[in-house]
């Protein structure tokens, strides 16, 4: 009787102090805002908090995968988040996200047509586009010929001229996909017989590769330790301040597309602020300071003509429509193509 | 064979601290490149403190360390001493209890922690993760290491003591107080120093049970790494980096001071 009535007491004292941290902050509305580190300009944050009185709870990811698995778990909840493009496809089939009301977002209307009604959510319902790049193929000027560059094609990462000189992806879904368009096929494909070749592909180009990698491709471009690299097309401008010899291109037989978008999550019990959030981060001034610490591009047409003009023609990080309809769009893999894919991709990292 | 020796105690040391500095000299890098050094400037330690972000997980951090450490610092003496009293099986039954979590995987604590505190959130609308799962977390962590360093303090402990302060008129407790704690102190301290520690760079459980409020600042840290990482971060660990080093100097100090005052007695 002793020892049960102490379990009990430990129960309830364990479920005091979790309640205890649920009712710190009464009165004043909190938002908790999950978006990538490094992915905004702190001190809109403040702004917003100081114009709208909500207060806003602050807490960041490094990859998709880590938000959905923190949103999945049910030991968090959040009310805005910014997933990619295929997560967001994902996130809408499991019910995650909320539809927007985008009354409460008019600021929705600066966002270009370009980056609306995308294959993840065709009837815009879910979404609001807040940055946007493509994979460009990256160079190093002074060791790579301008002759293997002419033709502006993803075979140059399979040349052996510079064999140990290459980088790669170091995640399954941007290795295929470049292999993948080499091959003229679509990133999404449903067919097996294709993903298989598009492993055949990397496994021959595997021997060429001086190390598989993502953001060590910074360093290594950067110093001139690698000369070849994949990556996106935002970034491949901040490796060109620290090595004015690198250069960049829009591979010609199409590239990924991607799409940060900003979404409210189906239990938010804050709905209206989150999106009074949302609309906040469209106001154009607030999107060019978005824009300025990203240095990806901005869906956002008017904060585009307030950026550097030098930035915004840039006809890679700001490509056009024409070049876009190039590009596509990562799509959630089916289960089964999923598994494919990482069977395949285990099977060409370890031999 | 000297000179051997010696070469390799520098090489020790050169593995250990080489990547320290290296962090410390390109925290004042002028130029946001980690392989080229372009000039002596503070400008990642402006915009340290200018980030919001960064310095709200930084307090929160230490916070957290602080408050887990003072409690699991109680329970876990309190809990020394019981368990020290003890005898046989029983003994023997609460230091394994004691030890599983301590050789657990942190992944294993962490999730079983977090399927606990979801179990309780659910059930029980109006709570939340946050704050307070994140403290009972690391105090449950902690509470193992502060028994393993006083334990070995009080089995060092002569036990007629505590009798003879009471022979001489002294109640129990203020004979604890006074006699026991002081000479257990060196092993509560040590205790409270790698609890705190511990807390301050724990990521895994941390990750898993801070909710959508509380982020600690291993977990800050970790999402800039996605993007080329700002040397904010050098910044800020080299200022830790300092902190724990004056921390610890003015701890070896006072000891030896302390030594010397023995001594002179």
């Amino acid at each position: 009787m002793k020892k049960l009535f102490s379990v009990l007491l430990a129960v309830c004292v364990v479920a005091g102090i979790v309640s205890l941290a649920g009712c710190g902050n009464s009165g004043r509305v909190t938002i908790n805002v999950y978006n990538w580190g490094e992915y905004i300009d702190e001190s809109v944050l403040s702004d917003f908090e100081a114009e709208t009185g909500i207060r806003v709870n602050y807490t960041t990811y490094a990859s998709n995968e880590e938000m959905y698995a923190k949103v999945a778990s049910g030991a968090a909840s959040y009310d805005v988040v910014v997933p990619s493009d295929y997560m967001i496809s994902k996130m809408i089939e499991e019910g995650l996200l909320a539809e927007l009301d985008y009354n409460n977002i008019p600021n929705y209307r600066y966002i270009g047509e370009d980056y609306k009604s995308l294959e993840f959510d065709p009837d815009n319902r879910y979404t609001v586009p807040y940055t946007w790049g493509t994979t460009v193929l990256i160079y190093n000027k002074t060791m790579v010929d301008p002759a293997d560059v002419a033709d502006q094609s993803w075979d140059l990462l399979w040349n052996e001229k510079y064999a140990n000189q290459i980088l790669m992806f170091d995640n399954p879904r941007d290795a295929f996909g470049i292999a993948l368009k080499k091959l003229g096929y679509s990133m999404n494909t449903q067919n097996r017989d294709e993903w298989e070749q598009a492993a055949q592909e990397l496994k021959k180009q595997k021997p060429l590769v001086q190390a598989y990698v993502m953001d060590q491709i910074f360093d290594k471009m950067g110093s001139g330790e690698a000369a070849i690299a994949p990556y996106y097309a935002g970034d491949a401008l901040i490796i060109q301040q620290d090595n004015p010899d690198i250069d960049y291109y829009l591979p010609k037989e199409g590239a990924n597309f991607f799409v940060d978008c900003m979404c409210v999550m189906k239990n938010s019990e804050h709905k209206t602020e989150a999106e009074q959030f949302i609309n906040f981060m469209c106001q154009t001034d607030v999107a060019v300071k978005t824009a300025d610490v990203i240095g990806y591009a901005t869906p956002h047409t008017a904060a585009k003509e307030a950026l550097d003009p030098e930035l915004t023609s840039n006809p890679v990080v700001y490509a056009d429509a024409a070049t876009l309809a190039n590009t596509e769009v990562f799509l959630n893999l089916t289960p089964e193509i999923g598994k494919l894919q990482s069977e395949l991709w285990t099977n060409i990292k370890k031999d | 064979m000297k000179v051997l020796s010696r070469i390799y105690n520098y090489l020790i040391f050169a593995f250990l601290y080489a990547p320290i500095l290296v962090m410390i000299v390109f925290s004042f890098n002028s130029e946001k490149s980690r392989t080229h050094f372009g000039g002596f400037s503070l400008r990642w330690y402006e915009a340290l403190f200018h980030d919001q972000v960064i310095l709200k997980s930084l307090y929160l951090s230490l916070l957290v360390a602080f408050l887990s450490a003072v409690i699991a610092t109680l329970i876990g003496t309190l809990a020394s001493i019981g368990i020290h009293s003890m005898r046989g099986v029983k003994r023997k039954a609460y230091l394994a209890v004691n030890n599983i979590p301590v050789t657990n995987p942190d992944i294993v604590t962490a999730i079983s922690m977090m399927i606990l505190f979801v179990f309780f959130v659910t059930r029980f609308h109006g709570m939340e993760m946050g704050f307070g799962t994140l403290l009972i977390s690391h105090i449950t962590f902690n509470i193992p290491y502060v028994i393993l360093s006083v334990l070995p303090k009080l089995r060092g402990l002569n036990a007629n003591i505590f009798e003879a302060a009471q022979d001489l008129g002294c109640p129990p407790v203020p004979a604890f107080v006074k006699v026991v704690i002081p000479q257990i102190f060196q092993g509560i301290v040590t205790g409270f120093i790698m609890a705190f520690t511990l807390s301050l760079d724990d990521f895994v459980i941390s990750y898993f049970n801070s909710g959508s409020t509380a982020q600690t600042l291993p977990v800050t840290i970790y999402s800039m790494t996605k993007r080329p990482y700002s040397p904010k971060v050098n910044a800020l660990s080299t200022l830790l980096f300092v902190a724990v080093m004056v921390l610890l100097i003015v701890v070896n100090l006072r000891r030896n001071g302390d030594q010397k005052k023995e001594v002179n007695v």
